[in-house]
């Protein structure tokens, strides 16, 4: 197989004295949709952020597009083509949405601007409606939705996701989803995310890793880890909606 | 009524000077959450640097088209005072940030005390004339009291100050809400973490905000010396206190919090000096900031922390 579009080797963060990742090793190839499932508090968010290096990593490497990026800053990974809707959708809460997804693009050449604008619109046709309103007065799916705008407008190669579907209703979970399997399928987008919601996780994903306290304990395709019993029992029983 | 009108004007133009000073501690709260207590200093040295540069010009370049020498000491001292605001960032408070948050307010008085003593070691302690070099204005009233007449008059230095400060005022309100440059900064004022996500230089942001408040608290140093007339190296404390003042007043965090702040400051204080007496003065402007707080906690612009879950 090619080499991958980004992999993690033997990587150990810690906050403080306290330890979050040890030892995380894991492979994104170009064009697919990787997923981490884990429970709360397994490393799933510290593990995206070590990626964008914040926090760097104490221990191990990160590996994206053939280039060493586990110590560079934050803003300098962003540079090369990674985009993140991260943890708690962090919108800028004071910026109405079109200065939400004016950030996203802050990279961009801006002739692109434009035809991006429509792209993410037809995608989530709510923002458009809403373009003039301000983030902190959105719902939690819009929310999400201008999240993963936002990391679109920046042209990614690869986009990671943080539980893209948290507290959000089943209806616009699937909406999500949808665009995400769309996106992958129409543009070659490769995607990361991780999820406590494993189902619909699972059955959007080429391959899955499962997480626990900090550690990869399984991997497989998607499918596999659905099949397997411990699997449901640990992170399906009642999310299976 | 002239006397009032006479008195409008004035606190107009000091109005405006604190103003321009107070935007600098504002911007920078909003972005780092610290108060900059050497941001006063700056303006200390801003007057320094265009009195030197005034000086330098005139008597020794033998340069006397007034406003050729204005402009290239506004340019001068712009430059040079931005420089010093970048350096105090990046000496005294880009290395303790993420320390715990008293760390940098310590560091910040100190800078204070550092860039006084050394004004007043390299510049000596004696107040610094200059010769008013703006004279005339235009008599906007005139009336007759018990003493004789009595005007209300416009000088061209008030004309320059007030035009000078509206400009900035706006030009700088316009690259904050519509440029690319003051969406970044909006953006780390926020949400720093999430900035840096979009690709945003978070450290180069921070030292741009020094560098703007710096700029303008230059030009409020040029004003303040050529208003004046006198400049000694303690200026930038009382100035300092008074726009702050002004800036919490307004709503620490708020840009045209900062300007009316700014604005209700030297009115105050000269209404008060002008009907009442001129020793309580600085009692009357910051009793009024203390009545202000109590009602309005975040000031008279400022938004109040609300946290949505």
């Amino acid at each position: 197989m090619s080499e991958p579009l980004l992999s993690t080797r033997d990587v150990h963060t810690y906050y403080g004295k306290i330890i979050a990742l040890r030892g995380v090793d894991i492979d994104v190839h170009a064009g697919e949709i990787v997923t981490m499932i884990g429970a709360n508090g397994a490393g799933k968010s510290t593990l995206m952020m070590t990626i964008c290096g914040n926090p760097h990593p104490r221990q191990g490497q990160i590996v994206y597009d053939g280039r060493d990026i586990t110590m560079m800053p934050t803003h300098e990974i962003m540079r090369l083509g990674i985009a993140q809707s991260p943890e708690g959708r962090r919108i800028f809460r004071a910026m109405t949405v079109l200065e939400n997804l004016q950030m996203g693009a802050s990279l961009v050449d801006p002739k692109y601007f434009d035809s991006d604008l429509e792209k993410v619109f037809h995608l989530f046709p709510r923002l458009k409606e809403r373009i003039k309103q301000r983030g902190g007065t959105m719902s939690g799916g819009e929310l999400q939705m201008l999240a993963i705008a936002r990391a679109l407008m920046s042209r990614p190669k690869l986009l990671l996701l943080d539980e893209p579907s948290l507290g959000l209703a089943p209806l616009v979970v699937k909406q999500i989803f949808d665009a995400i399997r769309e996106l992958n399928q129409s543009e070659g987008l490769t995607v990361f995310l991780v999820e406590q919601n494993a189902f619909h996780a699972l059955k959007l994903a080429h391959r899955a890793y499962v997480m626990v306290n900090g550690k990869i304990t399984m991997s497989g395709t998607g499918a596999e880890l659905l099949g397997r019993e411990d699997v449901r029992a640990a992170y399906l029983e009642g999310g299976g909606h | 009524m002239e006397y009032f009108v006479q008195q409008l004007v004035n606190g107009l133009t000091l109005g405006s000077i604190y103003g321009l000073i107070a935007i600098g501690y504002t911007m920078v709260y909003g972005i780092i959450g610290m108060i900059n207590f050497a941001h006063g200093d700056i303006f200390m040295i801003g007057a320094f640097i265009a009195l030197s540069t005034f000086l330098l010009l005139t008597t020794i370049l033998g340069i006397s088209f007034l406003p050729l020498v204005l402009l290239v000491v506004l340019v001068v001292s712009m430059a040079f005072t931005s420089a010093w605001g970048w350096t105090v960032e990046r000496l005294a408070y880009r290395p303790l940030r993420g320390s715990f948050r008293l760390a940098p307010l310590i560091t910040a008085i100190g800078m204070s005390i550092v860039l006084q003593n050394f004004v007043q070691v390299s510049q000596g302690a004696r107040v610094k004339p200059l010769p008013p070099q703006i004279t005339g204005g235009i008599t906007l009233m005139e009336g007759s009291s018990a003493n004789g007449t009595i005007q209300a008059q416009l000088s061209y230095m008030q004309i320059i100050i007030i035009a000078t400060t509206l400009v900035l005022m706006v030009g700088f309100s316009l690259l904050i809400s519509r440029t690319p440059l003051g969406r970044a900064q909006r953006a780390c004022e926020q949400d720093r973490k999430m900035a840096a996500l979009l690709g945003v230089n978070v450290d180069r942001t921070i030292s741009l905000t020094f560098i703007m408040g710096a700029a303008l608290a230059s030009v409020a140093g040029l004003m303040f010396m050529l208003l004046y007339g006198v400049i000694d190296f303690y200026i930038g404390f009382l100035a300092g206190v008074k726009a702050f003042t002004a800036a919490v007043l307004g709503g620490i965090g708020s840009l045209p919090g900062a300007m009316l702040g700014g604005l209700l400051i030297g009115l105050i204080e000269v209404f008060w000096s002008a009907y009442f007496t001129v020793e309580y003065k600085d009692v009357a402007a910051f009793s009024i900031l203390a009545i202000v707080l109590i009602f309005m906690p975040s000031g008279l612009l400022g938004k109040p922390e609300i946290e949505k879950v």
